[in-house]
């Protein structure tokens, strides 16, 4: 199995996460330019997080338009896995790949701290290494991250079993408080309806080794590595 | 032509950074100031482009790009022929 990072101009987190793809998961793992048009035979296509295009005009709203995104989107047309972390998550909202929108955090600051998250789903190709109800800790660093959908949207993914991870207290439970940048429903991560495509605000390159303080962050590429086995 | 697209958040979307700007007035004592929206400004210049032409672009590059239609919305106008 092989990964593919894409690297937008302003990607942060494009290297860190090579590092826990290559390094800790121990897959081979190829760096994809924006400006390119193949995905290089990647198994699994991760967009990672960090500030593509300076945020201008919208988060993710420019990096929708690079050439290698019609690959992904195509790639993930046809079932391909797609991963968008942080930044990449707001990319595949801009893409259209997943529903809704992200709006400024509620209180307005810049959040880069650990948070804990639950997995809401244990079913997907994203979380089967975990199980329902399990807490994660990872850490979160964005300034849009306040999820938005329409009521009719937000029924439709609720019901679907699509939010993956929601802002959770330490122990799991879902208060205001926990939901530290004020998202509907307290949506850390959502799949689309085929369930191939995941974007999730936390990231776990960032929680995958424990030098780092987390380790729970593996549960996703661990998850990434057995769908595809099977 | 120069038109000048505004874009703003939908009136069902809460709109922190107005409440913020709106707080501080009313910490300045503007008391009258009820509700405040805040949004984005563009101004673009078309080339050889009738008013009817452009009528049907802005919407498009609007809707498209601009804004993001399921947060925003956006008005148009004309600055200059």
């Amino acid at each position: 199995m092989k990964f593919g990072v894409v690297v937008f101009p302003g990607s942060n987190c494009d290297f860190d996460t090579v590092h826990a793809l290559r390094e800790v998961i121990g897959r081979p793992t190829e760096i994809l330019w924006h400006k390119d048009h193949d995905l290089r035979g990647a198994d699994c296509v991760v967009l990672p997080g960090g500030f593509s295009y300076g945020d201008y005009l919208r988060s993710g709203a420019i990096a929708r338009f690079s050439p290698l995104m019609q690959e992904v989107r195509e790639f993930a047309e046809k079932g391909g896995l797609v991963l968008g972390i942080c930044n990449g998550f707001q990319v595949l909202l801009e893409l259209g790949l997943l529903p809704g929108a992200m709006l400024r955090n509620k209180g307005l600051k810049f959040l880069c701290r650990f948070v804990t998250v639950r997995v809401e789903n244990a079913g997907t190709r994203f979380t089967n290494a975990g199980r329902k109800g399990q807490v994660l800790r990872m850490p979160i660093a964005h300034f849009d991250g306040n999820y938005y959908a329409d009521p009719a949207v937000l029924e439709d993914i609720e019901r679907n079993g699509r939010i993956v991870f929601r802002y959770c207290d330490p122990d799991g439970r879902l208060t205001d408080e926990a939901n530290v940048n004020g998202s509907l429903h307290a949506i850390a991560g959502l799949t689309n309806a085929r369930g191939n495509v995941m974007g999730m605000m936390p990231h776990p390159e960032r929680a995958s080794e424990a030098i780092l303080g987390s380790t729970d962050g593996r549960i996703v590429f661990e998850s990434l590595l057995r769908a595809i086995a099977s | 032509m120069r038109v000048r697209i505004l874009v703003s958040l939908k009136a069902s979307v809460l709109d922190p950074q107005g409440q913020a700007v709106r707080n501080a007035l009313h910490t300045l004592g503007y008391k009258a100031v009820e509700d405040v929206r805040q949004g984005k400004v563009f101004e673009v210049d078309l080339a050889g482009l009738s008013r009817d032409e452009a009528a049907r672009l802005v919407p498009e590059i609007a809707h498209k790009v601009l804004a993001n239609p399921i947060i925003e919305t956006y008005a148009w106008e004309i600055l200059e022929e």
